[in-house]
C-alpha cells in the first residue's frame, strides 16, 4: 500500500510536471524585452498616478504604444528621457507641475464639531459634508498627506497642508483624495487658463479686480520681501502692472475688508512698488512659456486688451501678431492717457518685455484700408481678437459745435501724446466729468492755459477717479459745475470766442441711478472760450469693419459695439474674438487687460481643441456671503500715504506726478493686508490643531 | 428544479463556504482591503473553483475509485489543483490576455486557497453527479465572493472612522468576520 501511494503520487506528480512543461513550451507568450527595460527605466513608486496597474503596467503601455514616454507622471523629465531613450525616442518638453493647496486655513479651520470621530477628509465630507464653518476650505484632517506617496505633503502650522515643491511629482493622488477639491495639481498652462470660479476660495479684491489678479497672495509675497513671486503672481494675471499700478482705478480697493477697519491695503501702490522694483532692477524676471504649438493668431489693435491678448497666446505657446494703426502700441495708454500719468519711457519698456517673448508686430497696419478679416484668413491665421478701442470722440452736442476752436479731448490727447505742437488759446473750456475730461483738462494745464472744467452734475456724480479730481484742482483747473453747454458763439472769422451755457439742477435719479440734470429756463451765462475740448464720450469707431461694399460680416449694437458672447468673447464669427473698449464701450485698462486673457483663453481652446467650453459656475458678480461690512478685533494701522510732486513744480512740465513708495513701506503696508479667503482671513488668532487622542 | 434552486441557495447562504464553514479565512482577511481588489479575487476564486471542482471530480472517479487510491484524495487534490491552477494561468495568459490581466495576480494565489480544495472535497462527501458538482461549486464561489464584497464594504468604511490603534486591520477584520458569521448564523435551518 506505501508503495503503491508512493508510486501514484510520484506518477502523479511526474504527470503534471510533465504537462505544465509541455504546457508552457507550448503556451509560452513572447514578452518584449523592452517592457522589463522600460519598467527598469520608471520610477517603481507604482504609484497607480498614470493610470496604469503599476509600473509593470506602465512599461507594456509604453512599449504596446498607447502611452508616451512621459506616462510617469511622478518620474518628471528625467524618468520620462531615460524611458525615452529605451524606445529610441525623443521627448519635448514637459510643463512642470505641482500640487497647489488652495484654502490658507483661517478660521474656516476651526472645528465647528467633529461627525463620529471620522479623521479622514473624504469621511468627514462623506457624513456631515465637513464639519467646518467654511464649505470651501480644507478640512484639515490631512487625507492628501496620507495619500501622497512622496512624502511631499505635510500639515503646516495653519492646519493645511503645505506642499514641499521638490518633491511633489505632480502625480494627483491628493487631488483625487481631497474631497473639497481644495488641492490641485496645476501646471503654467492651466494657472493661465483659470477663470474665477464661485467654487474657488475668493477674497472679495479678487472677485472684483477684472483681471483677477490673486491679490492676497503678491501682497503675501511682497510681505516676505520675496518681490520676484509678486511680480510672477500679477503676470500670471496682468502682463501691463507699470501702467496698472499708476494708472488702475483700483476697484479691488473699493471691497478692501481692510476698509471696515480703517482703510483699505492700498494694493495698487503694492503693485506699482514691485513693477518698479523690476523695471530699476535692471533685468528682466524670465517669463516661462508653453511649448509652441505651431498655431497663429491676428491681433487687431495694440491697446491694452490686445498686448494682453497676445501676451497669454504667446504664453500658451501660440504665435500672436499685433496689428496696430498707430506708429506705437499702447492705444490709449500712450495716446490717451497723458505722460505725467504714465511716462512714454515705462510704457515702452513694458510694451518691450511683451514683445520679446516672441510677440510679432505690424505697425501702421490700418484693419480696414491695410488689411481686413479675409487677408488675415487668407493669410493663414488661426484666429483673429479685434481690440479695437473707443476712438471715435462725441461731439460738443450744442448749436454750432463745428466752430474754429472746438477740438475732441481724445483727438487733442492724442495729438498731444504724439509729439504735435498744439496752440491753445489763453481760455480754454473742458466740457465733461470723467477721465477724458480730467486728463484733458491737466493736460491743458501744463500747456499754460487757463482752464475750466463743465460739467453738468455736481462733483460728487463725476465718474473720473478722485484723485484725479483733487490734482486737477490743486494744479489750478477750475470747475464749474451744473452748467450744460447750450451754443458755441464766434467771431467775424469764425473763430470761437465764448461758450453759452445754461445752468442746471439735480432731478429725480435716471437709468444709471445717477440724478439726472434739468436745466433752469432762463439762465443761460456766457464764459469766455478761446478753445473748447468736448470730453463727453467715445464710441469704438466700426467703419473699417465694413469692407468696400459696405456689408459687415460681424454684428454691432446700439452703442457701436461689437457683438460676442459675454463670457467666451466669441462674435458670431466662431475663430473672432473681442474685448477691451471695443466690445464694453468707454472703460478702464484692467477690464481691457481681463478681457484680453479670458479671448486669450477661449482661443486657445479653439485653437487646441476645435471647440469651446466655458467652464461652469463662473463667478461674475461678488459672492454676497463674502463682503462683510464690519470687522472686529483688529488694530487700526494707518495707510501709506503716496508720495506727489508738489503743484507748483508739476506745472513746470509733463513729468510724472504720483512717485512710488519705499520698500520699507511696502513691507509695511502688506502686513495691513488681512489675508482674505472667502469668509476667512489668513491673519488671524493662532490655529490650534485638535490632538488625535486615537493615535 | 426545486432541488438545484435549493443547492444554489444553501450554497450561498446557508452553508457559505466563508460564514458557515470557516474555509478560505486567509484571502478573506488578506484581500478584503478594498472592493476593486476583493471583487478581482471573488472573480478569480469563482473560475478557479468550477474548474478544479469538475477536475478533481474526474479524477476521483476515474482514477482514485477504479484504483481504490481514495485515502490519497486530499493529497492529490493538492496537487492537482496546484498544477490546474499553473496551467490555467498559463492558459489564460496565452489564450485570453484580457481575462488573464483582470485575475492577474489573484490567480497564483488561490492555489493556497483552502475554500477550493473544501469544495473540491465536499462534492466528493456529498456524492454529487458531475453537473451538481459544477453547480453547487459555483454557488459556493459566489457565496465566496459575496462575503468578501460585503467584507471589503465593512472595512473600507472602518478605513476612515476612528479605532483603537490595537484594534486597527486584523483584529477589526476577525471581529466582523465573527459577527458577520454570526449574521449568517440566521440563515441556518432554513433549508435542512
Ligand atoms: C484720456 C483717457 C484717460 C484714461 N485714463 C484711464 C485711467 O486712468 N485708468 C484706466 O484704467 N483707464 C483709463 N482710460 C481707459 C483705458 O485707456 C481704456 O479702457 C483702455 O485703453 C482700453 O483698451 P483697448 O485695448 O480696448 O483699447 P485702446 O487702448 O483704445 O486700444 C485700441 C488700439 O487699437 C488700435 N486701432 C484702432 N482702430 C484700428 C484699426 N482700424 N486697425 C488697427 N488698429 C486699430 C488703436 O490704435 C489702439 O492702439 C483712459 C482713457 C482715456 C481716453
Amino acid at each position: 500500500m506505501v508503495t503503491s501511494s508512493i508510486l501514484v503520487l510520484l506518477g502523479l506528480g511526474f504527470l503534471s510536471a510533465v504537462i505544465l512543461g509541455v504546457a508552457s513550451k507550448l503556451l509560452y507568450v513572447k514578452e518584449d524585452p523592452k517592457i522589463a527595460e522600460v519598467e527598469e527605466a520608471l520610477l517603481g513608486a507604482n504609484c497607480g498616478g498614470c493610470g496604469y496597474p503599476g509600473c509593470s503596467g506602465a512599461a507594456a503601455a509604453v512599449v504596446a504604444g498607447k502611452a508616451g514616454c512621459d506616462v510617469c507622471v511622478a518620474g518628471g523629465q528625467e524618468i520620462a528621457e531615460r524611458v525615452a531613450r529605451v524606445m529610441g525616442q525623443t521627448v519635448s518638453y514637459r510643463e512642470p507641475q505641482v500640487a497647489v493647496p488652495g484654502c490658507s486655513g483661517g478660521d474656516r479651520a476651526t472645528a465647528l464639531y467633529r461627525y463620529e470621530g471620522a479623521m479622514d477628509c473624504r469621511a468627514q465630507a462623506l457624513l456631515a459634508g465637513g464639519g467646518k464653518k467654511c464649505g470651501l476650505g480644507c478640512l484639515g484632517l490631512g487625507t492628501c498627506v496620507r495619500v501622497c506617496p512622496f512624502g511631499a505633503i505635510h500639515m503646516g502650522p495653519k492646519g493645511v497642508p503645505v506642499v514641499s515643491p521638490e518633491l511633489c511629482r505632480a502625480c494627483g493622488k491628493c487631488a483625487d483624495a481631497c474631497p473639497r477639491g481644495v488641492i490641485a495639481v496645476l501646471g503654467m498652462t492651466a494657472r493661465l487658463l483659470h477663470l474665477n470660479q464661485t467654487d474657488d476660495c475668493l477674497a472679495p479684491c479678487r472677485q472684483k479686480c477684472p483681471a483677477q489678479i490673486d491679490i492676497p497672495r503678491y501682497i503675501q509675497n511682497i510681505k516676505r520681501g520675496d518681490f520676484a513671486a509678486a511680480v510672477q503672481t500679477i503676470k500670471e494675471r496682468n502682463p501691463l502692472l507699470l501702467v496698472c499700478g499708476r494708472v488702475c482705478p483700483h476697484p479691488c480697493e473699493s471691497v478692501c475688508r481692510r476698509g471696515a477697519i480703517d482703510e483699505p491695503v492700498a494694493i495698487n501702490p503694492l503693485k506699482r512698488y514691485v513693477a518698479d522694483w523690476e523695471m530699476n532692477s535692471g533685468t528682466r524676471l524670465p517669463v516661462a512659456l508653453a511649448p509652441d504649438t505651431g498655431k497663429r493668431a491676428a491681433i487687431v489693435g495694440g491697446g491694452p486688451a490686445g498686448l494682453s491678448c497676445a501676451y497669454f497666446l504667446r504664453r500658451l505657446g501660440h504665435h500672436p501678431v499685433i496689428f496696430e494703426a498707430m506708429p506705437e502700441l499702447g492705444g490709449q495708454l500712450r495716446y490717451g492717457i497723458p505722460e505725467y500719468r504714465l511716462p512714454n519711457k515705462v510704457l515702452d519698456w513694458e510694451i518691450e518685455g511683451i514683445l520679446r517673448l516672441g510677440v510679432d508686430v505690424r505697425k501702421n497696419a490700418r484693419f480696414g484700408r491695410d488689411f481686413t478679416l479675409e487677408s488675415l484668413e487668407a493669410e493663414g491665421f488661426d484666429t483673429i481678437f479685434l481690440g479695437l478701442g473707443a476712438w471715435q470722440g462725441s461731439n460738443l452736442r450744442c448749436e454750432n459745435e463745428e466752430a474754429k476752436g472746438v477740438l475732441s479731448g481724445t483727438e487733442f490727447l492724442t495729438a498731444v501724446g504724439m509729439g504735435a505742437k498744439v496752440e491753445l488759446g489763453e481760455h480754454v473750456i473742458v466740457v465733461g466729468g470723467g477721465n477724458t475730461a480730467i486728463d484733458a483738462a491737466r493736460t491743458a494745464r501744463r500747456l499754460g492755459s487757463k482752464v475750466t472744467l463743465m460739467y453738468r452734475r455736481t462733483r460728487e456724480e463725476m465718474p473720473a477717479n478722485a484723485i484725479e479730481i483733487i490734482g486737477a484742482e490743486e494744479e489750478g483747473v477750475e470747475f464749474l459745475f451744473l452748467a450744460g453747454q447750450t451754443r458755441v458763439i464766434t467771431d467775424a472769422s469764425g473763430q470761437t470766442t465764448h461758450l453759452e451755457y445754461i445752468t442746471m439742477k439735480l432731478g429725480e435719479p435716471d437709468a444709471s441711478g445717477r440724478r439726472r440734470p434739468e436745466p433752469i429756463e432762463g439762465s443761460e451765462t456766457r464764459i469766455r472760450a478761446d478753445n473748447i475740448l468736448a470730453a463727453i464720450g467715445q464710441k469704438p469707431d466700426l467703419s473699417c469693419l465694413y469692407e468696400e461694399g459696405g456689408e459687415c460680416r460681424l454684428e454691432q449694437t446700439r452703442w457701436k459695439t461689437i457683438v460676442a458672447d459675454p463670457v467666451t468673447l466669441q462674435t458670431i464669427l466662431p475663430h473672432v474674438f473681442t474685448g477691451g473698449d471695443v466690445f464694453t464701450g468707454p472703460d478702464i485698462a484692467v477690464s481691457a487687460i481681463g478681457q484680453g486673457r479670458r479671448a486669450a483663453r477661449f482661443m486657445h481652446e479653439y485653437m487646441t481643441s476645435g471647440e469651446i467650453r466655458p467652464p461652469e459656475r463662473l463667478q461674475r458678480e461678488m459672492i454676497p456671503d463674502t463682503l462683510f461690512s464690519t470687522l472686529d478685533g483688529y488694530p487700526e494701522l494707518p495707510r501709506v500715504k503716496i508720495p506727489e510732486v508738489c503743484a507748483e513744480d508739476r506745472l513746470c512740465g509733463f513729468e510724472e506726478v504720483e512717485l512710488t513708495i519705499s520698500g520699507e513701506e511696502a513691507k509695511r503696508e502688506s502686513c495691513r493686508c488681512l489675508n482674505c479667503g472667502s469668509l476667512c482671513h489668513g491673519e488671524e488668532p493662532e490655529f490650534v490643531m485638535i490632538e488625535d487622542d486615537a493615535a | 428544479m426545486t432541488e438545484y434552486f435549493l443547492l444554489i441557495i444553501s450554497a450561498i447562504f446557508v452553508n457559505n463556504i466563508l460564514l458557515a464553514q470557516y474555509l478560505g479565512n486567509c484571502p478573506f482577511l488578506g484581500c478584503s482591503r478594498n472592493i476593486g481588489t476583493a471583487a478581482g479575487m471573488g472573480a478569480a476564486v469563482v473560475f478557479v473553483v468550477v474548474m478544479a471542482s469538475g477536475f478533481t471530480w474526474a479524477i476521483q472517479r476515474y482514477v482514485l475509485v477504479p484504483f481504490s487510491l481514495d485515502y490519497l484524495q486530499t493529497i492529490v487534490f493538492i496537487l492537482v489543483i496546484a498544477a490546474l491552477v499553473q496551467f490555467v494561468e498559463m492558459f489564460l495568459k496565452k489564450a485570453a490576455p484580457p481575462l488573464y490581466k483582470s485575475l492577474g495576480i489573484f490567480l497564483p494565489l488561490i492555489t493556497t486557497n483552502c475554500a477550493v480544495l473544501g469544495i473540491a472535497i465536499i462534492c466528493q462527501r456529498k456524492d454529487y453527479g458531475i453537473v451538481k458538482t459544477l453547480v453547487f461549486s459555483f454557488a459556493s464561489a459566489l457565496g465566496f465572493m459575496l462575503a468578501l464584497l460585503l467584507m471589503a464594504a465593512i472595512r473600507e468604511r472602518f478605513e476612515l472612522s476612528r479605532l483603537p490603534q490595537s484594534m486597527k486591520g486584523a483584529p477589526a477584520g476577525l471581529v466582523m468576520a465573527g459577527l458577520m458569521s454570526l449574521a449568517f448564523f440566521a440563515f441556518k435551518g432554513m433549508i435542512s
